[in-house]
């Protein structure tokens, strides 16, 4: 069995968005030059769906691959420290300025590359661009079923079988391997890397691969590629016009605020 | 080619309130376009077709196959992409639920174009298309445009107006029949939490608790004042985290977006991702012990206290004062 979790590296989603600022011009968000980058909370889930199959099947080869420049690795280091077996690192200016679809490209040319994988798997979406779109663009490049919002994957003979959330419920949903699954946050918390873990990440191998490694066609990649054109990215506006509801007690509180909803006609 | 196409989804049997939103929306966007505005509805009931009719649709393409009305990625993707090739629709609109945000990427790739998800406005200046999306979890909007046609979408409830039924208008009711293509997937169970009087979706208020509940008793809290409102309870992410309540609860960017007249938000904090899902309600109400907490600055009314001592009376009050004049 051999598990392929593609993850991206963010600002940390849980700062405070005070620490970014959205640059106009440029058409983009910058985050603080001090802030963290971690990898996408979605995605460590997705690792972390990958241990807990592991641990059901042991001799599992769970293998990280990430799309970025060289700080991306750390994407890997933190796999690679919460127990992935090895890492694959796309690294290529010409990957620069791409979209879902060229990122999808690149990553599914290679998944083919390492060959031999049965099960990829991703966050439902990246927490700084929250799109969702890469992974169901990876399963239909490489032709195989995908299954989105997971927060459950097991696997069951050559099948995957998931538990995959509906906006009333859930359902259980399996697919023959190859396949690709999204994980959601409903999987549960994430492991945190342990000492003796992180202490072993440093031998594990990682690969680099290049544009010219996966041989894919400069048009499916970066700016060449890309069948988006951001056109702006601005902040929402807010009309801080909030009527605080005071009164001596709790019950006067709440019967001021009714007579206001009443007068506003909401109630 | 030209023209827009809508996934529906329907609700309680009836076509979903988001779906007739993205119908209005559609014919919004094919008045600048041109081209004709179709529909994708997995039921060959002819009175559905008939409403979708009503509400703008000018051709329906209509999949009785009862085998496709429970929602299969495999058999909607194929049922989308013969839709899409049929009217060679310039615009693919779909709800972003979990439904249409797991079939717009897969359909956009098929279709060899691209997808903006989440959008909460769509835009047709002189024919150009422009999408307006949520992202860093909900903090920052980027607006988005293609170079690839069809231009496929998810948009949230809330950002188009549903145009009133018209028992008049006319169209075109085409089968989508045939055998289903083999799908690739297999369901083996569904669980429907369907503990709610009124759906979530559609209420026209909505009681939401978060962190600030401090467990599951809470909301049995929250229970009676949307009672007493006739309203839904909803939640923010954290407690459907935490386990105090279902996760189809939850509100918010990688949840559900609700779009009520009145929007009741007890001990949330008012994250931007929650934001993101309840952000279109419009009246706001906040009710936190945190008189710093940013929920305050998108509410209308807000109310620092305990919510154990507020919420039952404020519940009182909505009886009393409904019971004297409804």
């Amino acid at each position: 069995m051999h598990i392929v979790v593609c993850t991206k590296l963010v600002p940390d989603p849980e700062a405070a968005f005070s620490m970014f600022k959205i640059d106009e011009q440029a058409k983009t968000v910058v985050p603080a030059p001090g802030l963290p980058w971690v990898m996408s909370p979605f995605d460590e889930q997705a690792v972390e769906a990958a241990l807990r199959i592991r641990e059901q099947q042991p001799g599992t080869r769970i293998s990280v691959m990430t799309l970025g420049p060289e700080t991306a690795r750390n994407a890997l280091k933190h796999g690679l420290a919460m127990g992935a077996d090895d890492g694959v690192l796309l690294a290529d200016a010409a990957f620069d300025d791409g979209d879902g679809y060229t990122t999808a490209c690149v990553l599914a040319a290679a998944i083919r590359k390492l060959g031999s994988c049965d099960l990829v798997l991703t966050g439902r979406q990246a927490a700084d661009w929250d799109a969702g779109v890469v992974g169901a663009g990876i399963a239909e490049l490489l032709g195989v079923p995908v299954i989105s919002f997971a927060r459950d994957v097991r696997i069951d003979g050559g099948a995957v079988r998931v538990e995959r959330v509906l906006d009333d419920g859930t359902e259980i949903v399996e697919a023959s391997l190859p396949a690709l699954v999204t994980v959601s946050n409903e999987l549960g918390a994430a492991r945190a890397p342990s000492l003796r873990e992180t202490m072993r990440a440093a031998r594990k191998p990682v690969v680099v691969w290049s544009a010219a490694d996966l041989g894919v066609a400069p048009g499916d990649i970066g700016a060449a590629g890309a069948r988006c054109v951001r056109e702006r990215v601005f902040m929402p506006v807010k009309d801080n016009r909030c009527e605080m509801v005071e009164g001596a007690s709790p019950e006067a509180q709440a019967a001021k605020l009714a007579q206001r909803l009443r007068e506003a006609k909401v109630i | 080619m030209s023209g827009a196409l809508v996934v529906v989804e329907l609700a309680q049997g009836k076509p979903a309130a988001v779906s007739l939103e993205l119908l209005g929306l559609a014919r919004k966007v094919a008045g600048q376009t041109g081209g004709a505005v179709s529909a994708l509805v997995f039921s060959g009931d002819p009175d559905i077709a008939a409403a979708l009719i009503a509400r703008g649709a000018d051709q329906v393409f209509s999949v009785g196959d009862p085998a496709a009305a429970e929602y299969n990625s495999d058999t909607w993707l194929a049922c989308a992409e013969r839709a899409a090739t049929m009217t060679a629709a310039t615009l693919i609109l779909a709800a972003h639920t979990t439904k249409g945000a797991d079939l717009a990427p897969r359909l956009a790739f098929r279709l060899k174009s691209a997808v903006a998800t989440g959008c909460v406005a769509v835009a047709a200046d002189g024919g150009a298309l422009r999408f307006t999306r949520a992202c860093y979890g909900g903090n920052a909007r980027e607006t988005v445009s293609f170079k690839t046609l069809p231009a496929v979408a998810t948009v949230r409830g809330g950002c188009g107006d549903a145009v009133p039924a018209d028992p008049a208008r006319r169209g075109e009711i085409i089968a989508l029949d045939g055998a289903m293509p083999a799908t690739r997937l297999r369901v083996v169970e569904r669980r429907r939490e369907s503990g709610e009087q009124v759906r979530l979706e559609d209420a026209r208020v909505v009681v939401a608790g978060g962190r600030g509940l401090g467990g599951p008793e809470g909301f049995q809290v929250l229970r009676e004042l949307a009672g007493a409102l006739g309203g839904a309870v909803g939640a923010s992410r954290v407690p459907c985290d935490l386990g105090w309540c279902p996760h189809s609860m939850q509100i918010g960017l990688t949840g559900k977006t609700v779009t009520p007249d009145l929007y009741i938000a007890v001990g949330i904090s008012g994250a931007s991702h929650h934001l993101a899902g309840c952000g279109g309600a419009k009246t706001i109400v906040a009710i936190n012990t945190d008189p710093d907490a940013a929920i305050f600055r998108d509410a209308r009314f807000g109310i620092v206290g305990d919510f154990q001592n507020i919420v039952p009376a404020l519940a009182a009050e909505v009886r009393a004062l409904l019971s004297r004049s409804p």
